[in-house]
């Protein structure tokens, strides 16, 4: 890992010996970085708001296959994410998308073939640490009912031992980061929330470490069209602002269209294709076409500008 | 002459009191057995969803057998058994370990899907998810199965008196053998009155340490 990750204050040291994250070796005291206390002879909290990998890829998957039961459901899966890039996977239901998306943070495992996270092959990493450094946002949020929301979007962070002080500050940084105004919603519980507030919530709570991967399932497909289309919008601006890769699952071509920088096709567990948003819309795949007509005559001029 | 029920308390009150001590060690010390070794299992059937029917059947069957029977059926058994309170906590314990395990396996197995799948794609470990999410959202459930147990317990304990326990049976034993029910009312009174006391102040206990899944402004129009 970079030196300004490890927390070490001797940078020529460090860059001697890159794979030792703990500099105690050297015998030199530890300090680690903005009011972290040395754990272990490591500094914990640490993070990296850009992937370290040294070809710049966050997110790298080669001819992935995963079996259940001797069926396969997804087959010969191969695709790169770089930093700034929101890859979205779309596809029908049960083509293979959010499988494919679980074997990234490795809630599922691969029957074959490698994932490379962050230039890292995924087996080589604690898939603890793993999940960690990767945001997951689901469609039904998932929001732990009986904490509060501040404690809920404070919760990896928390995990991670950073100091208190440092846990409020950036839990009252991502409630305006999704506009929610803290001083109203932090103490409450999740069952006092809307929907299109629950899922703002779930983004700040995966956004709250500062992961470098974020990955999303469907996350505004249970909310009304109204709050949907606003989520969406703010969605895409702050994506713009974050260097994060972020993989994106979605059946609605008219979502891949507003937010992804490219979209991978899945269909029947294979991934038919990956297109340019422009491209898209004038793919000859027979999946493609199906699914631009899927947005009804005339609405192709509309969605490939949107406003 | 049968003497009044009131007479007799007051004249035995030393005993009534003794007895319903002993009572009082023979549920709590069943209870705590069954607790240490339910709750657990209760979890681990979560978890190996094989074990769950073999399990549950199980206890299903002991709770079928009528009570003496099964203080009777243990008395043989080696080391558990014999005559005495050693056999009644067992047996009672046996008794009270449906209710929890049932409880612990359906208050586990109810936490919302998407919960436990955010808690582990965001890093949780199972250790953390288990003490942090699991057990916090089903602590109402598994503590609404203590009480039931608990009660259950305190009503089978009167039958442990038969076979040398002590208890407020002893009581109930006597007098239907005295013929007198004054006697029996002595036993079955204070038993009746152990349950409902215990019923409400373990209710008191669910309510307290069930973490609350609403706030403050829960009826608050949004």
């Amino acid at each position: 890992m970079l030196w300004q990750e490890s927390g070490c204050t001797d940078r020529k040291r460090h860059a001697d010996r890159p794979e030792n994250e703990d500099c105690s070796e050297w015998g030199r005291s530890l300090t680690c970085r903005d009011g972290f206390q040395p754990r272990y002879g490591r500094c914990p909290g640490w993070r990296v708001s850009r992937a370290a990998a040294p070809d710049g890829l966050a997110i790298e998957l080669r001819s992935i296959e995963y079996h259940l039961d001797g069926r396969p459901i997804v087959s010969a899966i191969t695709f790169k994410v770089a930093p700034g890039e929101t890859l979205i996977l779309l596809g029908r239901s049960g083509s293979g998308k959010t499988t494919t998306l679980k074997l990234i943070n490795r809630l599922l495992e691969p029957t074959s073939g490698e994932i490379l996270i962050e230039g890292r092959p995924q087996l080589e990493w604690d898939p603890i640490r793993l999940r960690r450094r990767i945001g997951y946002v689901i469609q039904d949020v998932g929001l732990f009912p009986h904490w509060t929301v501040e404690q809920n979007v404070g919760m990896v962070p928390r995990l991670e031992s950073w100091p208190e002080a440092r846990v409020q500050g950036r839990v009252r940084e991502m409630l305006e980061l999704v506009g929610l105004d803290f001083a109203k919603f932090a103490g409450r519980k999740p069952s006092e929330l809307s929907g299109g507030q629950r899922q703002r919530v779930g983004v700040a709570r995966a956004l709250a470490a500062d992961p470098p991967i974020l990955l999303m399932d469907e996350p505004f497909g249970a909310l009304d069209p109204v709050t949907r289309a606003e989520l969406q919008r703010e969605f895409r601006e702050l994506a713009a602002r974050l260097e994060k890769a972020i993989v994106f699952v979605t059946h609605d071509l008219r979502e891949a269209l507003l937010l992804g920088t490219r979209i991978g096709l899945f269909a029947e567990g294979w991934l038919a294709g990956i297109y340019e948003p422009e491209e898209f819309l004038h793919a000859t795949d027979a999946e493609a076409r199906a699914f631009v007509d899927s947005l009804g005559a005339g609405s192709v001029a509309r969605v490939s500008h949107p406003g | 002459m049968s003497v009044s029920f009131w007479n007799f308390l007051i004249s035995h009150h030393a005993e009534v009191l003794s007895r319903t001590l002993e009572h009082l060690l023979l549920v709590g010390a069943a209870m705590l057995v069954a607790v240490v070794i339910g709750i657990p299992l209760g979890i681990a059937l979560v978890r190996r969803q094989i074990l769950r029917r073999w399990v549950l059947g199980t206890a299903n069957v002991i709770q079928t057998i009528p009570s003496l029977a099964l203080f009777g059926f243990l008395i043989p058994v080696p080391f558990l058994g014999g005559i005495g309170a050693t056999t009644a906590i067992v047996a009672l314990a046996l008794y009270a370990l449906l209710p929890i395990l049932r409880n612990t396996y359906t208050g586990i197995a109810g936490v919302d899907p998407a919960v436990l799948e955010s808690a582990r794609g965001m890093g949780m470990t199972p250790r953390q998810i288990l003490w942090d999410v699991e057990l916090p959202l089903s602590m109402g459930v598994i503590l609404a199965g203590v009480r039931v147990a608990t009660v259950i317990c305190i009503g089978v304990a009167t039958i442990a008196a038969a076979i040398g326990a002590g208890g407020l049976g002893v009581f109930i034993f006597r007098g239907v053998a005295m013929v007198s029910n004054a006697v029996i009312l002595a036993g079955a009174i204070p038993a009746a009155l152990l349950a409902i006391a215990v019923d409400l102040i373990l209710g008191l206990v669910e309510r307290k340490l069930t973490p609350s899944v609403t706030g403050a402004s829960a009826f608050k129009s949004v």
